[in-house]
């Protein structure tokens, strides 16, 4: 009989064992002292000692208008930047998946908003936004429309962000889409086409249906990417004017490096984990409702 | 051959290594004088034999960076930059400076040591003072036909005439937050206050009127989106010739007129004291910022060092030769500085320190917080010209608010 070492007989253990401590030390830790915070009072500018307060912390956030509006305010950026780069990433996939002159350029093209630094992306556009000396009221005078208080208003505020987020991530749903419509077999378009179907009912009952998977694929991505958003909205405005941009990850962050206040935040990332992970579920459900 | 060269390489490394020449880690802010002492750091480390690593923060993110490093114990901060105002009581309570107890504290006014000493210690070295000044560009005010102002009714009078498309007639802060240290002055100009005997006060009828007043000016008269606006957003458009007259603080005059970033010549901006409301002209006059040394520094010699030269009288009168608006005294007395010193400055600091209130901003820990809740209402007033039916309640909301946060801090009555 062979003798063999311990290694070579626990192989099929030792051999993941570095992806599962990666995990455990830098996903699973993470989350699970996130909640733990959550149940105290840790509070850095009473500079007294963490003390388990249960749901106390819950309590107090849960009932602070500036969370409630910032819980809203959340859904409100996702849905309207999510929609909006849905609907038009899948019309730029469609136009690309045909043949023309310079395609390849036009593909260069969209890919390079999304390898943009999002900090940089964010301080290009508030020297667009400016309202007194940038490019985008200047635009607005010379087409003869009144000036805009873009970001610095805080009604308009929410939507201006969303058009960056667009610009920024509209290519890479085209791109996935793209990719989805690469791979649809030809046989059902030619029947079709015997059957005398025209271009919208193809694109509708057959185009439309069999890239749905990859659509829902995109949005997943991209719901938890916007629910998430901090990079853009941070280096634009910081939340502002006032709380009017405020979404539950800068509120969060607000509350952890600006106040202090270490176990509230925690409650707000919570709140923000749970979220985001019902939004998956919902989405991977209805997924897997349009492949049955 | 390579053998050698490596062997050769690997002595030289450890050699440099053990050496061991005596290394610090400094944090500074972006401020006029922490540039200064950035730009002056080579000549004490010759001086001393003693390695500085300067690093260099926006306020905001030097404040979060030193918080987030003390707290979580593992610091290799020695020597730091911070704000008395902002974050000494924080600082002070977790522990996180290391007292100067044989530091010459002689040379510094009483009211700036007041904000750096708890019990019987001193924690940080005041560096530099700042009071509220009015800049104005004098070439528009004399196209005007208008005197500089000085009190509010000629500074509303002044901003509706020099309001145009394309200038804005009065400037000031308008984002929420760093808005409630320029707000200040108003609030005590018209004989109010952020906190009375520990507990927010800024819904009275005076705060109020002032809140009214600075809404009217930046809502009537401020550039546009002025509500997302601090100091590093005015001044470009005030360098750019879209602003008449902007208060902020005093230390921003040699920033102003620097030829490379300015259109506006020097000889037309103005710098005044600011001008007086019903209860008279009375600026904050403030330590904006202290040197202190981490608690857990390992080289606390070396630290104390850098401490004694970075705020040495040396320093000072160099700072103040830059037109930075230095703490020390002896700075203020030494005739020849002086003579570098743009007089307005030396005027509007005689002004600011017989009339002026120590404090720009509610003195307390949660500072960060009760700033954002009072800038909600100084927003109100400027989206409704000062004339929200609403702020009334909202004060008084956030009055509430504020005391929350000084109860949650054991502060509450406190004074």
């Amino acid at each position: 009989m062979i003798k063999t070492g311990f290694v070579e007989r626990n192989l099929r253990l030792l051999f993941p064992l570095p992806a599962l401590i990666f995990v455990v030390v830098m996903m699973l830790f993470p989350v699970i002292y996130t909640l733990f915070l959550s149940f105290t009072n840790w509070n850095l500018t009473s500079g007294m000692p963490l003390r388990i307060v249960g749901l106390q912390s819950y309590y107090r956030i849960f009932t602070e208008p500036r969370f409630l509006a910032a819980f809203g305010r959340t859904f409100a950026f996702t849905g309207a930047a999510v929609v909006t780069e849905t609907i038009l990433g899948i019309a730029v996939a469609l136009i690309l998946n045909r043949e023309f002159l310079g395609k390849g350029l036009v593909k260069l093209f969209l890919l390079l908003p999304l390898v943009a630094t999002p900090v940089a992306v964010g301080i290009v556009f508030n020297l667009f936004y400016d309202p007194t000396i940038g490019l985008a009221n200047y635009a607005l005078s010379l087409a003869g429309f009144p000036r805009s208080g873009w970001v610095s208003n805080t009604a308009t505020v929410l939507p201006s962000l969303v058009l960056v987020d667009v610009w920024q991530w509209t290519p890479m749903i085209a791109l996935i889409v793209l990719a989805g419509l690469a791979g649809l077999s030809s046989e059902p378009y030619e029947s079709a086409r015997v059957d005398g179907a025209s271009e919208l009912q193809i694109l509708w009952r057959i185009t439309l249906p069999m890239v749905m998977p990859t659509i829902f694929t995109a949005m997943i991505l991209r719901t938890i990417d916007a629910l998430k958003t901090f990079d853009i909205i941070f280096a634009m405005t910081g939340g502002g004017p006032g709380y009017s941009s405020e979404t539950l990850n800068i509120l969060g962050y607000k509350y952890s490096f600006e106040y202090f206040r270490m176990g509230q935040s925690s409650v707000i990332l919570v709140a923000l984990f749970a979220v985001v992970l019902a939004c998956s579920l919902g989405i991977m459900k209805l997924r897997g409702r349009a492949e049955a | 051959m390579r053998k050698i060269l490596a062997i050769l390489l690997a002595v030289m490394v450890l050699s440099v290594a053990s050496a061991q020449t005596k290394e610090i880690r400094v944090l500074l802010a972006n401020h006029p004088y922490g540039d200064l002492l950035k730009s002056a750091i080579p000549e004490f480390e010759q001086a001393s034999g003693i390695k500085v690593n300067v690093e260099q923060y926006q306020e905001g993110q030097l404040s979060t960076k030193l918080a987030t490093e003390f707290a979580s114990g593992s610091s290799t901060v020695d020597v730091f930059m911070s704000r008395p105002l902002q974050e000494a009581k924080m600082f002070y309570k977790n522990g996180w400076f290391q007292p100067l107890s044989s530091y010459d504290f002689s040379d510094f006014p009483k009211s700036a040591l007041g904000l750096v000493t708890f019990g019987s210690k001193v924690y940080a070295v005041p560096i530099v003072t700042e009071w509220q000044v009015l800049y104005y560009r004098a070439d528009l005010l004399k196209k005007a036909g208008l005197a500089v102002p000085k009190t509010f009714a000629e500074l509303e009078a002044a901003a509706k005439k020099l309001n145009s498309a394309d200038v804005a007639g009065f400037a000031s802060r308008g984002k929420g937050n760093p808005a409630v240290t320029q707000l200040s002055a108003y609030i005590y100009s018209y004989g109010g206050n952020y906190l009375e005997k520990g507990k927010a006060a800024f819904n009275s009828k005076k705060a109020l009127d002032a809140i009214r007043f600075y809404g009217k000016m930046l809502g009537n008269y401020g550039p546009t989106g002025v509500t997302a606006m601090s100091w590093d957003n005015i001044m470009p458009l005030f360098q750019a010739g879209k602003v008449a007259m902007w208060t902020d603080a005093s230390v921003f005059y040699g920033q102003i007129v620097d030829p490379a970033k300015s259109q506006v010549p020097a000889e037309n901006v103005g710098m005044a004291s600011l001008p007086a409301g019903p209860a008279g002209s009375k600026p904050y006059f403030v330590v904006s910022w202290s040197i202190g040394v981490s608690k857990k520094s390992k080289d606390q010699d070396s630290a104390q060092k850098f401490l004694a030269w970075a705020t040495s009288k040396e320093m000072a009168k160099r700072g103040l030769a830059a037109q930075i608006p230095m703490a020390r005294d002896s700075a203020w007395a030494d005739k020849e500085v002086l003579s570098k010193v743009l007089p307005s400055l030396v005027e509007t600091r005689a002004q600011a320190a017989k009339n002026g209130m120590p404090y720009d901003r509610p003195y307390m820990s949660a500072v960060g917080e009760a700033r954002d809740r009072i800038g909600e209402v100084i927003i109100e007033s400027i989206n409704t010209k000062g004339a929200s039916a609403n702020l009334d309640k909202k004060a008084a909301d956030m009055v509430q608010k504020v005391n929350e946060l000084l109860e949650d801090t054991g502060e509450y009555g406190v004074q």
